[in-house]
């Protein structure tokens, strides 16, 4: 640094290289804290993956020792199991049917014009502005004012209402690049408005509507707030880890955590890699 | 809030001219059974939300009431849980700077520093990411354990004598804001990262070539230039940290000193079923984020949320 300020002093219109001496503070700061907070990001989960070895039976609070049984026996604790399952059924179910009626919207939305427009974009920005008791709060009053019982067909109602908002934001994006040109070229081949969209439009919609449809898998997958209010008496994994807290958890809560942890980061690390050798053999 | 982002592309072309007429049929067709449910199940439990707000319990029957309109209720609420209320904004707020003063030096190094290294950028971002992919319910259990007064770290601080024999962490306000912040940073992180990818550096190049210290070139190019992500990125952590109960609530990181909106709602809701004073208070606390959504929205210049 004082270098630099020696030889700007004496010729303030030669600096050889403006940019590089100036970042020389911040070269070692950023990366320190940037690397200060990734490690305080992933603490937890560096320990909910230690704990999922632990040798313990119903509260995983204290290391007990190192053991696979966790592992090896999920299902020993029959109510973690059955809560997974729910949870998978609900965030499948609800997935699928936030994706359809979402994609739907986000292709109106672009693709017509029509008046109520800026009525229906708030209606579609605020379930995702709601907080999430409030949206919890109203379902439960709804359900308890119409008489319906609480149960796996209310979980999904719920999930399908706060994934849809995301499912339109996703794929409306994927939509508005779509390059117009495309479709014309099929209507100009004759191509049938059922033929354009089935063979050019939905094919490259296709990857917004796949991020969209994990985006909302994930979302339901980990909901607990608004799930606590609709759930009645099932329990999905998150409502069951709530539930267990007070009394303590066992390690195979762990397990499967930890699991489907794995299960997502190799999905994503595969894909990387795909798109990573797809791109170096679109360069070559 | 005028949510003007929803620009037509595309729909300029002459091909489609023809195709306009039939247009509304198909439009309505793929509008309607979406937004019948969200109307179905976002705004009509929004209106039973209301209507239960100005409900009368019957006296000695547990959880029942008449719709009626007592408006009492939200003057009892308000007189009852102002605190609660009030250290719901306050924590979400700490939150909402802690995890951008966490979040924006990540993005900003994701982002921008390291944008070339291509390998070391994904890989960053996944990790970013990564806490997504585990319970948050866990994630803060996991918190609470190495936190706790058994944990390593108060045992280290005992040590030091940095807290006497006691003092806690777990219970207090510190840990409920350090598990919102902590749950919130990936939602921070994300939007910044969005708009600082995008950011031209070559802009940042022409501050320093006329002379711009790093700090102004900061403070002049980068920072406005990453509004609208910091924006959305607040907005991500300070709706959903004002009305979350989990970090709070007492089998977390909370005590019953520190509880927060959430909590009371939860529990009026759910265990003592006082169903009036639960809805006012879930509608005043939405009364209260519109509001202030609204006057943040507009004083940051940004419309365009969707």
């Amino acid at each position: 640094m004082t270098t630099i300020e020696a030889s700007t002093a004496t010729a303030p219109f030669a600096r050889p290289n403006p940019v590089r001496p100036k970042i020389g503070l911040g070269r070692w700061l950023l990366p320190t804290y940037v690397t200060i907070a990734f490690v305080l990001l992933l603490i937890p989960i560096v320990y909910t993956f230690v704990f999922s070895f632990n040798a313990a039976n119903r509260s995983n609070i204290s290391w007990n020792g190192f053991t696979f049984d966790n592992w090896l026996n999920v299902c020993s604790q029959a109510d973690v199991c059955v809560a997974f399952g729910n949870s998978l059924i609900v965030g499948g179910v609800s997935t699928v049917l936030a994706t359809a009626l979402g994609t739907a919207i986000a292709i109106a939305l672009v693709r017509y014009r029509f008046r109520a427009r800026s009525a229906i974009s708030v209606l579609l920005f605020l379930p995702m502005a709601t907080p999430e008791v409030v949206i919890g709060a109203g379902l439960a009053a709804q359900f308890l004012t119409a008489g319906i019982s609480k149960g796996l067909g209310t979980i999904i109602i719920a999930h399908t209402m706060f994934c849809l908002s995301f499912v339109v934001v996703t794929v409306r994006a994927r939509v508005l690049s779509l390059d117009p040109a495309l479709e014309e070229a099929g209507r100009d081949l004759y191509g049938s408005p059922t033929q354009v969209f089935w063979r050019i439009t939905f094919p490259l919609l296709l990857p917004g509507i796949i991020a969209a449809a994990l985006l909302s898998f994930s979302l339901s997958f980990d909901d607990f707030i608004i799930t606590y209010f609709t759930s009645g008496t099932v329990q999905t994994f998150p409502v069951y880890v709530y539930v267990a807290a007070q009394r303590g958890i066992p390690p195979q809560a762990n397990v499967i955590a930890s699991a489907v942890f794995l299960i997502a980061i190799a999905a994503v690390l595969v894909f990387q890699v795909v798109a990573a050798a797809r791109a170096r053999r679109r360069r070559a | 809030m005028a949510l003007t982002a929803l620009a037509p592309a595309g729909a300029g072309s002459s091909g489609a001219a023809p195709e306009r007429r039939r247009g509304g049929l198909i439009a309505l067709a793929l509008l309607t059974p979406g937004l019948a449910y969200l109307a179905l199940f976002f705004l009509v439990p929004f209106i039973s939300l209301l209507m239960t707000s100005f409900g009368i319990n019957v006296p000695d029957q547990y959880g029942v009431f008449d719709y009626g309109f007592r408006w009492e209720n939200y003057v009892d609420v308000i007189a009852a849980y102002w605190p609660q209320f009030l250290r719901s904004f306050w924590f979400a707020l700490l939150a909402t700077v802690f995890a951008l003063l966490i979040g924006y030096p990540i993005a900003y190094y994701i982002g921008v520093r390291i944008r070339e290294r291509t390998l070391l950028r994904n890989l960053l971002l996944v990790l970013v990411i990564a806490p997504f992919f585990i319970s948050f319910l866990l994630r803060t259990l996991a918190w609470k354990q190495i936190l706790s007064d058994e944990g390593p770290v108060v045992s280290v601080l005992h040590f030091i004598g940095l807290m006497g024999p006691q003092d806690h962490i777990t219970g207090t306000a510190f840990s409920v804001v350090f598990g919102l912040t902590y749950n919130f940073i990936p939602f921070m992180t994300l939007p910044l990262f969005a708009t600082l990818d995008r950011l031209d550096k070559r802009l940042l190049e022409a501050g320093s070539d006329l002379y711009a210290s790093p700090r102004q070139t900061f403070f002049r190019i980068t920072l406005p230039l990453s509004l609208p992500g910091i924006v959305s990125g607040t907005l991500l952590t300070f709706i959903p940290a004002t009305g979350d109960y989990v970090n709070a609530s007492q089998s977390f990181l909370g005590s019953s000193s520190t509880a927060m909106i959430g909590n009371v709602i939860q529990s009026k809701f759910l265990i003592t079923v006082n169903y009036p004073q639960a809805a006012a208070l879930s509608i005043l606390l939405m009364a209260v984020i519109v509001v202030i959504v609204s006057v943040y929205v507009r004083r940051s210049g940004t419309d365009d949320l969707l």
